[in-house]
């Protein structure tokens, strides 16, 4: 069973040769490997996704500001502006992965997925993709089940961590689990669902991590935003059968090759891209403590 | 090879923000070294060290420390505001900033804990995604994750002591999941450290905490 979630060439062959829909090898993945029934596993995605919905509303109705000050309201001024760049649906799309990573970013309760910095883009783009097309929960949560596959894979043969691999591989990999899930959700081939994740991955490939002061605030917030709408221009794209050219085990390769030899600067450290400029080391002056008692180094 | 991943650590945990580490994991460390005290801390000296020095204010670890000993757990929205509840309940607490600590892991937390005449010192690593490791107990060595049940034990060092604990606690049916032993001198006093994946009757801990060879003993059940 475990050999399931080594790839996506060989899931699609386990639901082609079992007869089974996408999201079903997931569940039993989970209840054959962690020993939970498949109503804890629904029910626990279900409250997982409530909570998502509970944050885009939170960050699109409350007050609020992250210690730093970098982040403070700005997912209600875009929901509320009048000038609408697109449609509506857009602005909404935009709004809500903001509103719940900035609930993330000012100490709200989220759900990491996969991690916290990417915590915006599930949220945006289900509550967006159920509003629009009238979805029931059941549907959302095979769909969750399917980007839980998808971000086991890539967590197995590249990362989801931006100290590990660049922010590739944390709002990137979000950014594939909500493509994936949006083209199940609307009825897409097990082909076009895993399009979604190629070219999601193709267009987020090579994205370092660099938030300035090391917070998880600037860039991570709008690049949450951004990755919400790459999930939907992929699915878009995928849905209508353009191939990706590139497999997605093979894109999933190339993102773990980048990650490994992109520099530490660009991982989670703070040293390098936004968090190097002038204003960001200026903020980052600002904002962390400087009464800092420092050890004398150790002789070796 | 690692334990492979749960469609839960892929959708969650549910959690306060902003990182997992910052929040999650420390939130954890304080909710561990309450229970090594075994009360609700009077007074608490909180240091962070290395890479946490500069950031527990800007991440709000100072806020998710304090949570810890208030005993919220991880997913608690008092977190944000805990500092006003350690106000109502008479918490008091230092905060302090040490860098370069090259023999601490990168985010290291060290508490020093006082109720009463009780005081405990405890260190801690938030490694990451809310994973935790206990590494020092009043002096000793511990080593273990705070997410199975552990049990603490100074005792005498001599021998078969460690055999005989093992067996007791074999009878109560637990599995031994990591086990690790650090003392100061040679018969002198050793503490164990036990983690197992089912709890101890009560009834067990007792037997083991009256033996006139043992000196302590922390009982610390799953703190999530
Ligand atoms: S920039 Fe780094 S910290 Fe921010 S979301 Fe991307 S990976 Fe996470």
């Amino acid at each position: 069973m475990s050999f399931l979630f080594n790839g996506f060439a060989s899931w699609k062959e386990y639901c082609e040769t079992q007869q089974l829909k996408l999201h079903q090898p997931v569940l039993e993945y989970e209840t054959k490997q962690k020993g939970r029934s498949e109503e804890e596993v629904f029910n626990g995605l279900l409250q997982a996704y409530e909570v998502m919905k509970e944050a885009v509303n939170s960050g699109l109705s409350e007050e609020m500001s992250s210690r730093s000050g970098m982040i403070k309201n700005g997912a209600k001024k875009v929901y509320n502006h009048p000038v609408t760049v697109l449609s509506p649906e857009f602005q909404k799309l935009i709004s809500r992965a903001l509103a719940a990573k900035e609930v993330n970013s000012c100490m709200g309760r989220i759900v990491a997925a996969p991690t916290a910095g990417a915590s915006g883009i599930l949220p945006g783009v289900l509550y967006t993709l159920q509003d629009l097309h009238n979805l029931s929960d059941k549907k959302i949560v095979e769909g969750l089940l399917v980007s839980a596959g998808i971000a086991l894979i890539i967590e197995q043969k590249a990362s989801l961590a931006g100290a590990v691999g660049g922010c590739q591989a944390e709002t990137g990999s979000a950014a594939a689990m909500a493509s994936g899930a949006i083209v199940y959700c609307l009825g897409g081939s097990v082909d076009q669902v895993f399009n979604a994740v190629a070219i999601t991955i193709q267009c987020m490939l090579g994205l370092i991590c660099d938030p300035v002061a090391g917070l998880v605030e600037v860039p991570c917030v709008v690049r949450n935003a951004s990755a919400a709408a790459i999930a939907n221009s992929s699915a878009q794209i995928a849905l209508a059968d353009v191939s990706a050219v590139i497999p997605v085990d093979e894109c999933v390769d190339a993102m773990g090759e980048v990650g490994q030899s992109m520099e530490t600067r660009y991982k989670e450290t703070a040293l390098g891209g936004l968090a190097a400029t002038k204003t960001g080391q200026q903020i980052s002056k600002r904002v962390l403590v400087q009464d800092i008692e420092i050890l004398p180094d150790e002789d070796k | 090879m690692a334990e492979r991943s749960s469609v839960f650590d892929m959708i969650g945990p549910v959690m306060i923000g902003p990182s997992s580490s910052h929040t999650a994991g420390v939130v954890r460390i304080a909710r561990a070294a309450i229970r090594v005290l075994g009360d609700q801390p009077e007074e608490a000296e909180i240091t962070f060290y290395n890479s946490f020095a500069q950031t527990y204010e800007g991440h709000g670890s100072d806020r998710a420390i304090i949570a810890g000993l208030l005993d919220f757990k991880t997913d608690d929205k008092r977190i944000k505001k805990s500092l006003d509840h350690a106000k109502e309940k008479g918490l008091k607490y230092t905060f302090k900033s040490v860098g370069n600590a090259s023999t601490f892991h990168p985010n290291t937390i060290r508490l020093v804990l006082k109720s009463g005449n009780k005081e405990v010192e405890v260190i801690g690593e938030s490694r990451g995604g809310g994973v935790i490791r206990i590494t020092e107990v009043n002096g000793f060595t511990a080593g273990f994750s705070a997410n199975l049940h552990t049990i603490i034990i100074t005792a005498d060092d001599r021998p078969g002591s460690i055999a005989f604990i093992a067996d007791v606690i074999s009878q109560d049916g637990c599995n031994i999941a990591t086990m690790s032993v650090s003392r100061k001198g040679k018969n002198d006093i050793a503490c164990q450290v036990l983690e197992m994946d089912s709890g101890l009757r009560p009834l067990t801990i007792e037997y083991l905490n009256s033996l006139n060879w043992v000196h302590n003993l922390i009982y610390i059940p799953n703190i999530d």
